[in-house]
């Protein structure tokens, strides 16, 4: 039981908190999705969706095997996404492991975002120092955005005070860099636990809070985007702030993004519509996006060999 | 006489939603009543029984999570699709049962409906088979039926096309996945209702039909412990029936008793009941 | 620039309506007697879709003997496994000719595509594959073995959801073996006399089901037919009085799905984002235009300000407009007559002193249409909460405790549904058993299901629809006097 004074900082503290917000109907939520999933979006509506997605893409790789020439073709791609058509928009940002980030912001100079994932992503489990460490290598390498990953253990284990303060130590190790909290939901696996891991990010400084690392069975949804895009607007009811939203891994096509850009515009509202506060984890997204930006433009259904694989 | 050389069909087993032949590569021979050849069909090992298991386990998953409505859908397709299939059916059971046109035409329609009259019970039995209890205390209690899982069933041996589908239809309405062995001498049939299950968006695994000697397969269902319950309708041999049971006894199943009822005959509950558990539920009323 | 939804509408190229319709009778459709037509309109737009016929006494005697012919020679001999084929093969065509039905009966109806495509049609459709298993099985209704039909059933129904509750009324009338002749509402023909060649494709034996179209005269001579066995109403609570009075005396047995006043009840603890969609689906959903409709929202005190806060926001994304566009929420309203009722009632919120608010939404120039529209500081005794609307209008009302929620949402001679958002189940099992109302839903709204039987409590009707329960309003239950009530069948 906390006391009057005791700051939001602590488990108990948080605990209260984050327990007294009102719980998610899942069942409710999905149906939200599902009806919002039925909104037609064609013409000017449809191209301009496409070019907002392309914008809002962080144009990822996160392998074992990546190499300094790997991440040097996606950046060349994420620069200039369709070499037949110089009007294609450029990327949000390209998204890379801590070590790579020279190579990367060496690629994109100051044209692009370069973000780094880092604290021992994907699965966080290292000691804190450690995971600053890796921060402050990623950020001196060039990275302006950190992708961290929070403790999932300490958070199904209820200790929220660890969590937020790994979280405050990270962004005060980021320095200037601006901080995605990943809080791997599909590890989380309710929606109620969404519900307080973001507002938790949130109140520990995330800048974006962000689905998933891609690296387990179940990335972003639909609904969880919904619950996190509820949880940024009453967070801006609150504080007049504005955190972004990153719905990352399993969005494919652009029936996918669009159905996303759907639920922002439905949800947090229009002031989200923007790379500033929404992205797309994606690699092979892009792609689809840039077939489908053909075809609106050709008239006809375009194919892989028109887009280019690096 | 047609002097076309027709194309024979090979006949596999069905698990898994596929076509595999027997991982021993056996086969046996199958006869009509003339005892004219028909076809070599695969002679199920246990082996088969095993990887059946193992489909008919992925298969309950999906199928115990779809709509009641949904359940009903696919099986009022398969009966869709069986209709459309009527000729085939009845010279198959022709030749399986040695009846003439009227008789194999009547269990043949009669199938079908069987089917029809199964499928319309999907969305229906957990109303008759389920309640609200009316518990002396401040509680809501209520009793639902439930799927058991995955039932191994010993086909009738006569009764080839119908006394199958009599038995196959009640396991999956209510939400199991069946392994079948389909009758030993009359096998051919049941592999032409597998076709039919192929084409009718059956999710894979729901269904499974092993053909050949259930003396040799079906102990090794009776004992397997992932498998929730056996139906030994179609044992003809007192001494088998009663090994079968002893063996279920070893993982509690739930075990149906031999049994060769009228199959034309409109059936009652008895089925439908036998391969679901009943959940009691109880929750407080208070503000 | 902003995210705009550029039009997306669904193409009317798939229907083809035909300048003029007769009454279905017999299997055929025939010229009405009288010659007499009446216009039907699409209420987005004012423009006349088709005409259709007016049945006089002699058209509706003529329907009757086609159904009681049909029902001696045909349908009461044939088993219910046959019975059950022809349900099949109805339910079937509705599913392959479901895109041509959503968009005929938003064309009639008002209502946008995106429900008519995603819920009236496929409802109807598992209506008729619902009660098509049961056909064959009536032993198991509850009712002993063997139950018997009624015989011929006289249906009259509404027009929010006309094939819908056609789908209600026909479906277990016909899987119970009755024969049925229907008259659908006079500003929504259209998706029933499509139905009426869908039971031609089905090779239905003629006479089994008639349509016969009309207005009220039309419907009072269904009802005063003494060679009809029963009659199924929905309507409004008027209607079914005057109906209850007509019957009694006879031997006719009737079953009534009348008006509501639903209240919907949000807790301090209720998931309040989904209790908001809950709100809108609950009274905006079709307009507003449903009898269960949860159109009084009884909000603890509590959380109240909130809540409006949440609700309004919401609203803000409602899309009102053309109800072809697969993009719209609001559709129109179904007729002038219904748009002026709910306009004096509005007008009757505002006079009485209630606060309204409404959703910014454009108006088109033609047709019908009422916006989204809340009434705050609402009270028991204001008109808004105690007549049924039947449009796009919430009255909020607060509450302090379980108790008083309770007394407030039963304080009505209406009991058809009622809504409960809490998240704590042992309250959700209190309330739902001491609210007065035939359907509840907890932490959800407005959800149909051919197996869950619906009906109402009090002056909202009596007999259920749907599920084991529904079957008995179409059989016969005994011959001990006390059944030869109405609505006891």
């Amino acid at each position: 039981m906390r006391t009057i004074a005791e700051p939001l900082t602590t488990t108990s503290a948080l605990r209260e908190f984050l327990h007294g917000l009102p719980g998610v109907d899942e069942v409710g939520i999905k149906a939200r999705a599902t009806a919002l999933g039925t909104r037609s979006i064609k013409n000017d509506s449809k191209s301009w969706a496409i070019d907002m997605a392309i914008r809002m893409v962080d144009l990822t790789t996160l392998e074992g095997m990546d190499t300094p020439g790997k991440v040097r073709a996606m950046c060349a791609k994420a620069l200039r996404p369709d070499p037949t058509d110089p009007t294609a928009p450029s990327v949000a940002a390209v998204c890379v492991y801590g070590d790579m980030a020279p190579v990367a912001r060496a690629a994109v100079g100051d044209n692009l975002h370069v973000a780094a994932v880092a604290t021992a992503f994907p699965s966080g489990r290292a000691s804190l120092a450690v995971k600053l460490q890796d921060v402050r290598d990623a950020v001196a390498g060039g990275a302006d955005e950190i992708d961290m990953v929070i403790d999932r253990g300490a958070f199904l284990a209820g200790n929220y005070g660890l969590v937020h303060e790994q979280i405050v130590a990270v962004k005060a190790a980021c320095g200037l860099a601006h901080l995605k909290v990943i809080l791997e939901t599909g590890e989380l696996r309710t929606l109620d636990n969404v519900r307080r891991a973001s507002w938790l990010a949130m109140m520990a400084g995330a800048d974006f809070i962000k689905t998933s690392t891609g690296k387990v069975p179940v990335a972003a949804t639909p609904a969880v985007t919904i619950v996190m895009l509820q949880a940024v607007r009453d967070y801006y009811e609150l504080t007049q702030t504005r955190i972004g939203v990153k719905p990352a891994g399993g969005i494919r096509t652009s029936k996918d993004a669009i159905k996303y850009l759907v639920l922002v515009k439905e949800t947090a509202g229009e002031a989200w519509l923007t790379p500033d506060l929404f992205r797309f984890g994606a690699s092979t997204l892009l792609n689809d996006l840039l077939m489908q930006r053909q075809r609106m433009a050709v008239g006809h259904y375009s194919g892989p060999d028109y887009v280019t694989i690096d | 006489m047609n002097d076309r050389v027709e194309v024979r069909k090979t006949y596999k087993l069905f698990i898994g939603g596929a076509f595999p032949r027997s991982e021993s590569g056996r086969t046996y021979e199958v006869h009509d009543t003339d005892d004219k050849f028909l076809a070599n069909a695969a002679k199920g090992s246990r082996k088969d029984a095993r990887d059946a298991v193992l489909a008919a386990r992925k298969g309950f998953a999906a199928w115990s999570a779809a709509t009641a409505y949904n359940r009903g859908q696919v099986l009022y397709r398969v009966a869709e699709v069986m209709e459309g299939r009527r000729e085939q059916f009845i010279a198959d059971v022709q030749a399986a049962e040695g009846l003439g046109d009227k008789k194999s035409a009547r269990v043949v329609d009669t199938s079908i409906d069987r089917l029809v009259w199964y499928a319309g019970w999907a969305d229906k039995y957990a109303q008759v088979l389920g309640n609200t209890n009316p518990v002396a205390g401040p509680y809501f209690n209520f009793s639902i039926p439930e799927p058991t899982g995955v039932v191994a069933a010993i086909a009738p041996q006569d009764s080839s096309l119908l006394g199958l589908v009599s038995v196959i239809a009640p396991i999956v309405v209510t939400g199991n996945a069946a392994i079948v062995i389909a009758s030993t001498l009359r096998p051919i049939p049941a592999i032409t209702f597998t076709e039919v299950l192929a084409t009718s968006d059956v999710p894979p695994g729901v269904i499974n039909m092993l053909t050949g000697d259930p003396a040799e397969i079906a102990p090794w269902l009776a004992s397997h412990g992932d498998v929730n319950a056996i139906d030994l309708t179609g044992v003809t041999s007192t001494e088998l029936a009663k090994k079968l049971e002893i063996e279920a006894a070893g993982t509690v199943k739930r075990v149906r008793r031999p049994a060769q009822p009228n199959w034309l005959s409109t059936p009652d509950l008895g089925r439908l009941g036998a391969f679901v558990e009943t959940k009691t539920v109880w929750h407080p009323l208070g503000a | 620039m902003t995210f705009e939804y550029a039009p997306a509408p669904e193409s009317r190229a798939i229907v083809s309506i035909a300048p003029s319709y007769g009454l279905f009778i017999n299997g055929e459709f025939v010229d009405p007697t009288s010659g007499t037509t009446f216009k039907t309109v699409n209420p987005a737009t004012e423009e006349v879709l088709a005409e259709i016929s007016e049945a006089n006494q002699s058209d509706v005697n003529a329907a009757v003997n086609s159904a009681r012919r049909a029902y001696d020679r045909v349908w009461s001999v044939m088993n219910g496994r046959d019975r059950a084929k022809y349900l099949f093969r109805i339910a079937r065509l509705l599913q392959e000719r479901a895109r041509e039905f959503a968009v005929l009966e938003t064309l009639d109806n008002g209502k946008p595509i995106r429900e008519s495509r995603d819920i009236d049609v496929p409802l109807a459709a598992a209506h008729f594959f619902y009660h098509a298993g049961w056909a064959d099985k009536l032993d198991y209704a509850g009712l002993g073995p063997n139950p018997q039909a009624l015989g011929v059933a006289g249906q009259i129904i509404p027009w929010n959801f006309p094939l819908l509750m056609l789908a209600w009324k026909i479906a277990p009338a016909l899987a119970c073996g009755n024969t049925v002749v229907l008259k659908p509402a006079e500003s929504t023909s259209l998706t029933a006399l499509l139905f009426a060649e869908i039971c031609q494709q089905a090779d239905l034996p003629p006479g089994v089901v008639n349509i016969i179209t009309g207005a009220g005269d039309t419907g009072r001579m269904i009802v005063e037919h003494d060679g009809i066995d029963k009659i199924a109403f929905t309507g409004s609570t008027e209607v079914g009085k005057s109906i209850a009075r007509a019957l009694a005396g006879t031997s006719r047995k009737l079953t009534l799905e009348l008006g509501g006043k639903a209240a919907n009840i949000v807790f301090d603890d209720a998931p309040i984002d989904q209790a908001v969609e809950g709100i809108v689906d609950g009274i905006f959903f079709n307009q507003g235009h449903v009898c269960c409709a949860g159109s009084r929202l009884l909000l603890q005190e509590s959380i109240a300000e909130e809540t409006i806060d949440a609700l309004k926001r919401r609203l803000q994304t409602l899309r009102l407009g053309d109800p072809l566009d697969k993009n719209t929420d609001i559709g129109a309203i179904n007729s002038r007559e219904q748009l002026n009722k709910i306009d004096e009632l509005i007008k009757s919120g505002d006079d009485e002193g209630a606060q309204r608010w409404t959703a910014p939404c454009e108006i088109p120039d033609k047709g019908w249409w009422c916006a989204p529209t809340i009434f705050t500081n609402v009270t028991q005794a204001h008109r808004i909460a105690r007549e049924e609307i039947f449009g796009p209008v919430l009255s909020v009302l607060t509450f302090r405790t379980p108790d008083e929620a309770i007394e407030k949402a039963n304080n009505t001679p209406f009991g058809l549904s009622a809504g409960i958002w809490t998240e704590k189940g042992s309250r959700i099992l209190m309330m739902a058993n001491e609210l007065r109302a035939g359907v509840i839903w907890a932490n959800t709204f407005n959800r149909f299901d051919p197996a869950s039987p619906f009906g109402g409590f009090k002056e909202s009707g009596f007999g259920r629809e749907g599920g084991i329960q529904g079957l008995s309003g179409y059989l016969q239950s005994g011959t001990d006097s006390d059944d030869q009530a109405k609505g006891m069948s």
